[in-house]
């Protein structure tokens, strides 16, 4: 198991270097020029050339790209062209806050959907089965930034139950454990866990019809177990591949949700990287994907290794 | 207790489907002892639905329906969840086919092992464990302690099988119900596996129950022999009388084996009568 963990994560390196060429090619693809966007209309070309020689943008790109790493190793991620502030600290509060709200939302989803499926897998082809299916649909098609508009018509507009924007009183983007930041929270969270309870419901009942039609259950019936004992067994075994689509559906909710994030004004990753877009702000923008896309890498790396530690059909040499 | 195990009157297994109601087993009956019974018949017979049905193991929306069906003086058929999960596993036990499927991937064989015998008795986890290893031992597992420890995906199909046939003996049954218990091994391990479970369940006097669709290997291992067709049995006899049989479809099948001895050039087709589906059953031994 440790050599298994020590290749994974040896097998991670050039992977995350991967990552970071392409989080900074891919800024140097798009249109339009960051400077453009703060420096006046009227400014010369010296002027021009002087702030791009600032940003060190008059260099050519493979230098520009190993003088961002080596910073990047150092911790430093470069100056918000927009705010000046380092991006260090910008994007990792940004993502701190999508983080929140990610595993909000997966703490509502996961148990939910997890019950959902068991249940339709369960009950197979009975109305129970149905249901679910009906509200796994509806859950994975329903434009989720609709229905966070509808949520904070209904909650916020017409009861004025709980606050629609930010992520705290006054719009502070500071948070706080306390119920007037925490009811900021519901809202954008219960959004943002439709699509997942639809995803995670869907695979376990799959996982569960699949493992219940397996002879080794009617073996388990015949030992003389209980429903119980038998959905334990079923439990175990679909919790390998139940867990690295959670794993996976947590890593899409904090990258993937700059709608929500954008309906709810909530001060997050998907928030800043929107800002970010639409100000051309070159090291905000490479610094908030690449610490997204780690995220992502990491979180692939912990289902890999959590499901090899679960399954020991999977080879852990 | 007396020797009458099993007793089971017009037994019936249907299954109503959009289409219809599908009959799989047509009202049969027969009792078991402390004696070896072969059920043969081919493919859709009713042979394993029988087995299921003894254990309650028919999913919804099969329904088993019996004008008696018990073991010793318990009624199977009016049993409750709780009463059929004391009796299952613990007086009567089943071995599937394949041990491949019929073995929780995910957990080891001793854990495996372990919770078999104490979903009925109260001992201790070591003690469980020591029970198991003696039973491998009996299957004749080398290095028991090692195949404790392994996962069913790590032992061979000879060796699943022989595991599986342990774990199911380990609360000492009094009835192990063998639904084609080598149909999914190498027919090298198929006679050692046949023996083995042989010598435990007359060792220890239970009833068998013997499902297949090799006639030949059934007249070797049983005692008795109850040949299906269509749900109905349409021959009961004793395994020493087979070559008295007098069903057309009994003999059908012994004329569709090849004989080593007297090698003949074509093979019998099995011809099957509708009428087969109706008419009572003859017994070899009047």
């Amino acid at each position: 198991m440790l050599t298994y963990l020590l290749r994974r994560l040896i097998l991670v390196l050039p992977v995350a270097f991967g990552v970071s060429v392409i989080c900074f090619l891919l800024v140097q693809i798009a249109p339009g020029d960051p400077l453009t966007a703060i420096m006046p209309v009227d400014a010369t070309a010296e002027e021009q050339s002087a702030m791009r020689a600032a940003y060190g943008l008059d260099k050519p790109l493979p230098v520009q790209y190993a003088i961002w790493i080596g910073n990047l190793v150092q911790g430093d991620m470069g100056k918000s062209i927009a705010t000046g502030r380092p991006v260090a600290a910008e994007v990792f509060g940004a993502v701190q806050n999508s983080l929140l709200l990610a595993v909000s939302a997966a703490v509502i989803a996961f148990p939910i959907g997890i019950f959902l499926g068991f249940l339709a897998g369960y009950f197979r082809d009975i109305w129970i089965d149905r249901a679910v299916t009906a509200v796994s649909i509806a859950g994975v098609s329903v434009p989720n930034y609709w229905l966070g508009i509808v949520l904070v018509i209904i909650f916020s507009v017409n009861l004025g139950w709980l606050p629609s924007m930010g992520a705290g009183p006054g719009g502070s983007s500071e948070w706080q454990w306390n119920w007037l930041h925490m009811r900021h929270l519901i809202l954008p969270a219960v959004t943002l866990a439709v699509v997942p309870i639809g995803i995670v419901a869907r695979t376990v009942r799959a996982l569960a019809g699949d493992i219940l039609t397996q002879d080794f259950v009617q073996a388990l019936y015949a030992k003389g177990m209980s429903r119980a004992d038998v959905l334990r067994h079923v439990a175990r075994n679909a919790a390998a591949t139940a867990l690295s689509v959670m794993g996976l559906q947590l890593g899409y909710l904090l990258g993937g949700s700059i709608l929500i994030e954008t309906v709810f004004n909530w001060p997050g990753s998907g928030f800043l990287l929107s800002n970010a877009i639409f100000q051309r702000d070159l090291p905000l923008l490479q610094g908030t994907i690449l610490v997204l896309a780690l995220f992502f890498v990491a979180m692939n790396l912990i289902v890999d290794v959590a499901q090899a530690a679960i399954d020991p059909r999977i080879q852990r040499t | 207790m007396t020797d009458r195990l099993l007793d089971v009157e017009n037994l019936r297994v249907s299954f109503d489907t959009r289409t219809g109601t599908i009959e799989a087993v047509r009202g049969i009956s027969f009792t078991l002892g402390r004696e070896r019974l072969g059920i043969v018949g081919e493919s859709g017979s009713g042979k394993s639905m029988t087995g299921r049905a003894v254990l309650k193991l028919i999913r919804p929306p099969g329904r088993v329906e019996a004008d008696r069906l018990a073991f010793g003086d318990t009624d199977i058929l009016h049993a409750s969840d709780r009463e059929m999960r004391a009796l299952r596993g613990r007086h009567i036990s089943m071995v599937m086919q394949d041990p491949k499927f019929s073995l929780n991937p995910v957990m080891t064989v001793g854990a495996q092992m372990v919770e078999a015998l104490r979903v009925h008795e109260r001992i201790s986890g070591a003690k469980a464990q020591a029970r198991a290893l003696e039973m491998l031992e009996e299957v004749a597992i080398r290095e028991p302690e090692r195949v404790l420890r392994l996962y069913p995906h790590e032992v061979s199909g000879g060796m699943g099988q022989r595991i599986m046939i342990a774990m199911m003996l380990l609360p000492q049954p009094e009835v192990l119900i063998a639904d084609e218990p080598t149909s999914a091994l190498d027919v090298s391990v198929q006679l050692q596996v046949l023996d083995i479970m042989d010598k435990l369940v007359r060792d220890r006097g239970m009833g068998l129950m013997f499902i297949s669709h090799d006639l030949n290997l059934v007249a070797k291992f049983c005692d008795r022999i109850i040949i299906m067709y269509a749900g109905r049995i349409v021959e009961t006899c004793k395994a020493s009388e087979l070559h008295k049989a007098q069903h057309p479809y009994t003999l059908g099948l012994l004329n569709a084996v090849p004989d080593l001895e007297h090698p003949r050039e074509r093979l019998d087709v099995l011809v099957r009568d509708p009428a087969w589906r109706a008419a009572p059953s003859v017994s070899a031994r009047q």
